[in-house]
């Protein structure tokens, strides 16, 4: 049958079932928002990528391009968003090579949305994704089953509660760019202190018609390692201790040791 | 050909983990010149509103919209097959679908793909020949033709309501008033369903969308 095989699934279901534990994906307990405002869209991010209670990378690029004028913000399983997302900027970039045309968002956010749904939300990626093309700006959230959302303003992730908040209260029709740009950051800030799973710094993309997107790797960092206070390393000599030393021992050769043995035999 | 092999037994399970749900309330009646298209705009996934302005009114044609239930994924991949079924037939024989095509269509993808499908649909048009026509594709795959339909988890609040208050050959101001007041109900008592209520209105002058925020629908 024509179609996709789901014989690794079963296969998976009873190694599950008879005690072979698959192994944990990085989650990207995660806080994401995008924000249009008048000459453009933004979208920024978290840095933390988490181990089910470990952080497993503090500072971790959740912002990916897919296109020069589409990016697009992942939560969910980091290397499924890794993947889809790097798959779905080669497609663009093939199709925009055919077409001799800047793609669309639309474009990629119906490629991603069909081949999301195909694999049911096996392939856990939810996605912010923004851009401006020549219909115009435009802003789109995406869920790993392949449902999609259009607004003005959008947060996905385990923060995406404490980032709602924030823009619900502060969003206004017509944002500068310098406004929309401290309204981003401010929402995940908020995520960023008020959830667990997210952290670490700030990055914010700004995509504008007619120019260049330009990525700002950690526009905030509000958690910088602070010079310690006091340092708790021991003076030498704290702790008292007999001798200590070592000596080396060179063997040359095999037979010498053998010829020694004897001796020591012939001694005795 | 279906790409999921088919079992004899419907699953009728419940959304899966994490799904993005539209419980919802949806309805399109008949009046005097064609048809309301009716809808909440809450979205939710579990106990959080994923979206709080959906629009669960979706054009499949110039002429022909529906109202989905249901799971957000599943429905709108199943609309958007029936919007590019519905630009090949127009295509191919050069004239417009008729509802009725829509709605088979409907039943199509959602009968022989219900065992993976969680999509309540309700498909209603506006024809020149037949005038407004609604068809109610509820999660099975069947087909029903209504003066007026209602779905959803909302729906079932008011279906005493509608019953009492549903007259044939209204006017659109009360056409439009008997959508408003049916929804109302509706979110009111389903904690699933709320928001905005949006409308889409299908007459021989074309579309029109009407919405109401809550401030201007609810009675307190």
């Amino acid at each position: 049958m024509a179609g996709l095989s789901f014989d690794n699934y079963r296969r998976n279901k009873s190694l599950e079932a008879s005690g072979v534990l698959p192994p944990k994906t990085t989650s990207t307990g995660t806080t994401i928002v995008g924000c249009k405002f008048n000459g453009g869209v933004i979208l920024s991010a978290d840095t933390r990528a988490t181990a089910g209670m470990v952080v497993a990378d503090k500072n971790c690029l959740k912002l990916h391009r897919l296109a020069p004028n589409i990016w697009c913000a992942g939560a969910g399983t980091a290397s499924d968003n890794d993947k889809v997302t790097e798959l779905e900027s080669s497609q663009l970039e093939i199709h925009s090579q055919w077409t001799g045309r800047a793609p669309r968002v639309v474009t990629a956010l119906t490629h991603l949305k069909q081949h999301l749904f195909k694999y049911q939300g096996h392939v856990g990626a939810y996605l912010i994704i923004a851009g401006v093309d020549v219909t115009g700006s435009h802003l789109f959230s995406l869920h790993a089953h392949g449902s999609t959302d259009v607004g003005p303003y959008l947060a996905l992730g385990s923060g995406s509660m404490a980032a709602l908040s924030v823009l619900e209260s502060k969003w206004k029709e017509d944002l500068t760019k310098e406004e929309a740009m401290e309204l981003c950051s401010e929402a995940i800030m908020a995520g960023v202190f008020n959830d667990l799973a997210s952290g670490s710094n700030v990055d914010l993309c700004v995509i504008e018609k007619g120019k260049p997107s330009r990525l700002h790797r950690g526009y905030k960092q509000p958690n910088q390692r602070l010079q310690k206070q006091r340092n708790y390393n021991f003076d030498i000599g704290t702790t008292s201790y007999f001798e200590a030393g070592s000596e080396v021992f060179y063997i040359s050769k095999q037979s010498d040791l053998e010829t020694s043995a004897m001796e020591v035999d012939q001694v005795s | 050909m279906s790409i999921v092999s088919q079992s004899p037994y419907v699953d009728m399970k419940a959304l899966k983990k994490g799904e993005v749900n539209l419980g919802t309330s949806i309805m399109a009646i008949k009046f005097k010149d064609g048809v309301i298209l009716g809808a909440d705009s809450r979205t939710s996934m579990g106990a959080m509103v994923a979206n709080r302005v959906t629009d669960k009114l979706t054009k499949v044609h110039d002429n022909i919209w529906c109202c989905r239930s249901g799971s957000a994924a599943d429905t709108q991949a199943v609309s958007e097959y029936v919007r590019l079924y519905l630009d090949q037939y127009k295509i191919n024989y050069g004239r417009e679908p008729t509802p009725k095509t829509a709605a088979a269509l409907f039943r199509k993808l959602c009968y022989e793909n219900k065992n993976v499908l969680t999509a309540g649909i309700i498909c209603a048009g506006f024809d020149e020949k037949t005038g407004g026509e609604i068809y109610s594709i509820p999660i099975g795959g069947s087909v029903h033709k209504q003066d007026y339909a209602i779905a959803g988890s909302g729906s079932s609040y008011i279906y005493g309501l509608c019953n009492t208050h549903y007259k044939q050959e209204m006017s659109q101001d009360e056409a439009v008033e008997f959508v408003k007041m049916s929804l109302t109900q509706a979110i009111r008592w389903d904690g699933s369903s709320g928001g905005c209520i949006r409308m889409v209105i299908l007459t021989k002058n074309g579309v029109e969308r009407l919405l109401f925020t809550p401030q201007e629908y609810q009675l307190n």
